[in-house]
C-alpha cells in the first residue's frame, strides 16, 4: 500500500467494496471516532484488518481515510461493514447541528477558546 | 458510461512528500503492524469521545495548508473525497452524457481539547465546483474561516456567498504575505463583506498568528449564541 489512491484506477476500488458504491452508514460522520472492539482474525479482508489495527485508539473516519490512503466515501463502506459486524463502535459528533441549529453550545466554545489559547 | 474526472487541485505546495499517510519510509504493506501512532500522529485518548470541526477555505496558495499545519498537534494528513453524480457541464466534456466522479483533495489537522474532545481542521479548496463535496463533509462545523489572499480576492467570493447562504458562522481572514498594501477596510469593502463577519489579518505560517485566526472564529461563534439566546 504505497501507492496513493490517487493513482489507483476505479476498478481497484470496486474490488475492495465488493463493487459496492453505496450502503454505507449515513450517520458516519467526516469526524465519527471509531474504535475497534476486536483485532483482526486470520482471512479477514486486509482493509478491514487495518482499519481494526489504526483504531485500537479513537480515530476519525478522515484518519482512517488518510493512513488507508482510501478515498473517505470508499471507506465509510468499509467501515459499516465493521459496524454491522461489531467489529468496531462509533462515537458520532454530538450534538449533530442542524440547519435549524447550526451553533454549538457555550459549554463547547469555552471548551474550545480555553484549548487554542494553550497551543 | 463512466467517466472519471479526477480533480485534484489540493494540496497545496509545499505539502513536503506528496500522497498522504504514513511516512514515505513507512515501506510496503508487509508493515502490517504499522501503527498509525508514529511520533507525528500519536493517538488520541482512549476517552476520546466528542470530535468537533472547522473548516478553513481558500483559493489555491491562500495559505490553507500552511494555516492547518501551523496550528495542528499532528503532522497534517491528506486525503479525498469522491462523488458521483450526473454531469451538468461542470467538466466541459460535450457531449458525454455519464456520470461524473469528481475526486477533491483536502489537508486536515488535529488539536486535542481535553481528554474528550478532539478539534479537527480542514482545508479546503472553495471554488463552487467543490462545495457540493463540502456540504456534506463539514456540515455540522463549529464554523468556517475563509483565508484570502488579496491578489486572488475573487476566489474567496463563492465561498462568502455559500456559507452566508447556509447560515455557517464564518469570519474571513486576509494572510498577509507582506507584499500587500491593503488595508483590512479595503479587503472588507473588496469582499463586500457583512458588517457583522469580523475580518481579522494573519500570517498563516506562525502559530501565534494562525491560533489567533481560530480563536476570533469561536469568539464570534460564542457571540453569535449569545445573540441567540437574548
Amino acid at each position: 500500500m504505497t501507492r496513493s489512491h490517487r493513482q489507483e484506477g476505479p476498478d481497484r476500488l470496486y474490488v475492495i467494496t465488493s463493487g459496492r458504491s453505496g450502503g454505507a452508514d449515513d450517520s458516519l460522520d467526516a469526524v465519527t471516532l471509531v474504535v475497534a472492539e476486536s483485532g483482526p482474525v486470520p482471512g479477514m479482508q486486509s482493509e478491514h484488518a487495518r482499519i481494526l489495527e489504526l483504531c485500537h485508539s479513537p480515530m476519525a473516519v478522515v484518519e482512517v481515510s488518510a493512513h488507508l490512503r482510501l478515498p473517505v466515501m470508499i471507506v465509510r463502506i468499509l467501515l459499516t461493514d465493521l459496524l454491522d459486524t461489531g467489529r468496531i463502535t462509533a462515537r458520532h459528533p454530538r450534538p449533530a447541528p442542524s440547519p435549524a441549529r447550526p451553533l454549538a453550545s457555550p459549554d463547547v466554545l469555552e471548551k474550545v477558546l480555553v484549548a487554542l489559547h494553550d497551543l | 458510461m463512466h467517466s472519471t474526472t479526477s480533480e485534484s487541485p489540493a494540496p497545496e505546495p509545499p505539502s513536503g512528500s506528496g500522497p498522504p499517510g504514513p511516512p514515505s519510509g513507512a515501506g510496503p504493506s508487509s508493515g502490517a503492524r504499522q501503527p498509525a501512532s508514529d511520533d507525528a500522529h500519536p493517538p488520541l485518548p482512549a476517552t476520546a469521545e466528542q470530535a468537533l470541526k472547522i473548516a478553513v477555505v481558500g483559493g489555491f496558495g491562500a495559505g490553507k495548508t500552511t494555516l492547518v499545519r501551523s496550528v495542528s498537534e499532528i503532522r497534517p494528513l491528506s486525503t479525498e473525497e469522491t462523488m458521483t453524480r450526473a454531469g451538468d457541464g461542470i467538466d466541459d466534456t460535450d457531449g458525454v452524457e455519464a456520470k461524473h466522479s469528481t475526486t477533491v483533495a483536502f489537508d486536515f489537522g488535529r488539536i486535542t481539547l481535553d481528554a474528550t474532545s478532539v478539534l479537527y481542521v480542514f482545508g479546503a479548496p472553495g471554488q463552487e465546483r467543490f462545495w457540493f463535496l463540502w456540504d456534506r463533509l463539514f456540515s455540522g462545523s463549529l464554523g468556517a474561516v475563509v483565508l484570502v489572499d488579496t491578489r486572488r480576492l475573487e476566489d474567496s467570493w463563492y465561498a462568502i456567498d455559500r456559507l452566508e447562504a447556509q447560515g455557517t458562522p464564518f469570519i474571513v481572514a486576509h494572510n498577509d504575505f507582506g507584499d500587500t498594501d491593503h488595508t483590512l477596510e479595503q479587503v472588507r469593502a473588496a469582499l463586500d463583506l457583512d458588517p457583522g463577519v469580523p475580518l481579522v489579518r494573519c500570517d498563516a505560517r506562525v502559530r501565534a498568528s494562525a491560533k489567533q485566526v481560530l480563536i476570533a472564529l469561536v469568539r464570534h461563534v460564542r457571540s453569535l449564541v449569545c445573540e441567540g439566546s437574548r
